[in-house]
C-alpha cells in the first residue's frame, strides 16, 4: 500500500512576465517505510513539490495523497499524517531549545504536560538533552538540524519530508545524520522523504532515487538500477548517472577558466 | 481549538516582548517627545475645542502610537519568514487564523501598555480627563493596532524584503497621520482640508477619543468612531488571515 501517491501534481505560478510552471506533472509513489530521495538540478521543482506535498502551496493541477488523506480535501489529516523540516529549518535563535520543543508539542495540540514530556523524550532521543536551556542561536549546525527534525517528529508523523537536510553540514554530522534517517525507518517505520545535492549521500542512504528535470520525473528506480540504465554500467558513479539523466554532460577539461 | 492556539501563540511572542525592555519601550518614545516638546506650544492657543489643549492633543498622539507602532509590526515576521519559522507553524494543524490573532493580540496588548505609560506622563503635565473617556481611549488603541498590525502583517508576507516594507509603510503612515488631524484637530483646517479628511479612516477614531476625553460619550461623532473602528478591524482581519492562509501563493 503506497503511503505516498501523486499523479500528474502540478504548480504554475503567475509572475510579472507571464506563468513559469514550477512542477509540469509529477508522478509518484511510495511504499511505506522507504527512504526516497528526490534529487535534480537547481530549479527542477523539488522544494516546489516538497511545499505541494507538506500542504504549505496549492497544486495548480493533479492530485496527490499522503498517508490516505487527499491534499485537496484533507490537509489537516495530512498535517497530521506528516512531519515538514526545510532548507531553512525554523527554529527562533532567541528562543531556548526546551521552549522551542514544547510550543511545537502544544500546536500538535498536546497538553502542557504532555508536550513537556514529549520535549524530554524527544531531547534523549536526539541528542538534545544537555542543550535544553541554550538558545537555539548558540547551537551547532549539527545540533540546529537534530532540533529542526526533533520539532518534525513532535507528532510522530509517519512520512517525514527532508528538505536538503545535510547542506553546511561537516561530514561527522552528516554521518550522524544519515544514522539518524535509518534509525527512524527501523525502529519506528517512518517514511522519508528527502531531497539532496549530495549524491554520495543519496547513494547510501536511499532505497530508491527520483530524478526530476523542469518540473517532471526524468528517471527512477534503485541507485543501482539506475547506474546500470543510465550510467553504462553498476559501477557507474552516481554523479555520472545524474548527469547523463538530466542530460548536462560534464564539461570538457579545457574549458575550466584560467585564474589570472 | 482557535483560543487554545491563539493562546499559544499570543504566549510566544509576549514572552519574547517581555524578554526585551527595549522592544517595550521603543514604541513610546516618539509619542512621548511629542507630548513634552509639542504639547506645551499648544497650551494657550485657540483650538476651538472643548476642555484643555491636553485632551485635544493626548487623544490625537494615543492613536499617533498606534498607527506607527502597529503598521511596522510586520517587519518581525519578514526576519521570521527568513528563518522558515512561519512555515514550520504552517505545517502544523494551527488554526491559520490563530497564527495571526496571537500575534495581533500580543501587538495590541504591547501598545495599551504604551498607551498607559503615554497618558501617565500626560497626566504629570497637566493632562485631566474623565476615567471613562480615558479608558474608551484604550479601547480605541486596541482596536486601531489589532487591524494596522493585521494589515501590516499582511503586507509583509506579500513583499518579503524589508527593502519593500519599510518605504511602503512609511509612504502611507505619514499622510494617515497628516490627514487624520492627529496633532491638531481637523476643524481648524480650511474647507478642502477638511473634507479630505473625511476620507482617512483615523479621523473617526480621533474624533471620538477627543469626544470621549471632554466626557461626551452620545456624540455621533463617538457613533461614527465605533462603527469605522470595529469596520476596520473585521476587514483587516479577515485579509490577513486570507494571507495566512494561502502565503507562498
Amino acid at each position: 500500500m503506497a503511503i505516498i501517491s501523486a499523479a500528474r501534481l502540478a504548480r504554475t505560478f503567475q509572475t510579472k512576465h507571464g506563468p513559469v510552471q514550477a512542477v509540469r506533472g509529477i508522478d509518484l509513489t511510495i511504499e511505506a517505510g522507504e527512504i526516497l530521495g528526490f534529487l535534480g538540478p537547481n530549479g527542477a521543482g523539488k522544494t516546489t513539490t516538497l511545499r505541494m506535498l507538506t500542504t504549505l502551496l496549492k497544486p495548480t493541477g493533479g492530485a496527490a495523497t499522503i498517508a490516505g488523506h487527499d491534499l485537496a480535501t484533507d490537509p489537516a489529516g495530512v498535517r497530521r499524517a506528516s512531519g515538514y523540516v526545510a532548507q531553512s529549518g525554523g527554529v527562533d535563535p532567541h528562543v531556548t531549545v526546551r521552549e522551542e520543543l514544547v510550543t511545537q508539542g502544544r500546536l500538535y495540540r498536546l497538553t502542557k504536560s504532555q508536550a513537556i514530556e514529549r520535549a524530554l523524550e524527544l531531547a534523549d532521543d536526539l541528542g538534545l538533552a544537555e542543550l535544553l536551556d541554550r538558545k537555539t542561536a548558540a547551537l551547532s549546525g549539527g545540533q540546529r538540524r537534530r532540533l529542526d527534525i526533533a520539532m518534525a517528529l513532535t507528532h510522530r508523523p509517519r512520512v517525514l519530508f527532508l528538505d536538503e537536510p545535510t547542506t553546511g553540514l561537516d561530514p561527522g554530522s552528516r554521518a550522524d545524520l544519515w544514522d539518524l534517517v535509518r534509525r527512524l525507518r527501523d525502529e519506528h517505520g517512518t517514511t522519508v522523504f528527502l531531497t539532496t545535492h549530495y549524491l554520495d549521500e543519496a547513494d547510501a542512504l536511499s532505497d530508491r532515487l527520483v530524478i526530476v528535470d523542469a518540473g517532471v520525473v526524468v528517471a527512477e528506480g534503485t541507485p543501482s538500477a539506475l547506474k546500470l540504465r543510465y550510467g553504462g554500467s553498476i559501477d557507474a558513479t552516481l554523479q555520472d548517472t545524474f548527469l547523463a539523466v538530466t542530460g548536462r554532460g560534464p564539461a570538457p577539461a579545457d574549458t575550466t577558466p584560467v585564474a589570472v | 481549538m482557535l483560543l487554545h492556539d491563539t493562546a499559544i501563540i499570543f504566549g510566544r511572542y509576549a514572552r519574547q516582548t517581555l524578554r526585551s525592555r527595549f522592544a517595550m519601550l521603543f514604541g513610546v518614545l516618539m509619542p512621548l517627545l511629542y507630548l513634552i516638546f509639542f504639547g506645551p506650544l499648544l497650551t494657550d492657543l485657540p483650538l476651538g475645542a472643548r476642555g484643555s489643549s491636553w485632551q485635544v492633543l493626548v487623544p490625537g498622539l494615543l492613536l499617533q502610537l498606534g498607527l506607527f507602532g502597529a503598521s511596522f509590526a510586520g517587519f518581525s515576521i519578514i526576519i521570521e519568514n527568513g528563518a522558515g519559522i512561519v512555515e514550520r507553524m504552517r505545517v502544523t494543524p494551527v488554526s491559520r487564523l490563530a497564527l495571526l490573532l496571537g500575534r495581533v493580540l500580543r501587538d495590541a496588548a504591547l501598545f495599551v501598555f504604551q498607551a498607559v505609560l503615554l497618558v501617565l506622563a500626560a497626566v504629570a503635565l497637566g493632562l485631566r480627563a474623565p476615567l471613562g473617556g480615558i479608558l474608551i481611549g484604550f479601547a480605541f488603541v486596541a482596536l486601531l493596532t489589532l487591524s494596522l498590525a493585521s494589515l501590516s502583517y499582511a503586507l509583509a508576507m506579500k513583499v518579503r524584503t524589508p527593502q519593500e516594507f519599510g518605504p511602503t509603510i512609511n509612504a502611507v503612515s505619514m499622510p494617515a497621520m497628516l490627514l487624520s488631524g492627529l496633532m491638531l484637530p481637523m476643524s481648524l483646517a480650511p474647507g478642502w482640508l477638511d473634507m479630505l479628511s473625511h476620507f482617512m479612516p483615523f479621523r473617526y477614531l480621533v474624533d471620538a477619543v477627543r469626544d470621549a476625553y471632554v466626557g461626551s460619550y452620545t456624540t455621533s461623532s463617538m457613533l461614527y468612531g465605533v462603527v469605522v473602528a470595529l469596520g476596520l478591524t473585521v476587514l483587516a482581519v479577515t485579509v490577513g488571515t486570507r494571507v495566512f492562509r494561502t502565503a507562498g501563493a
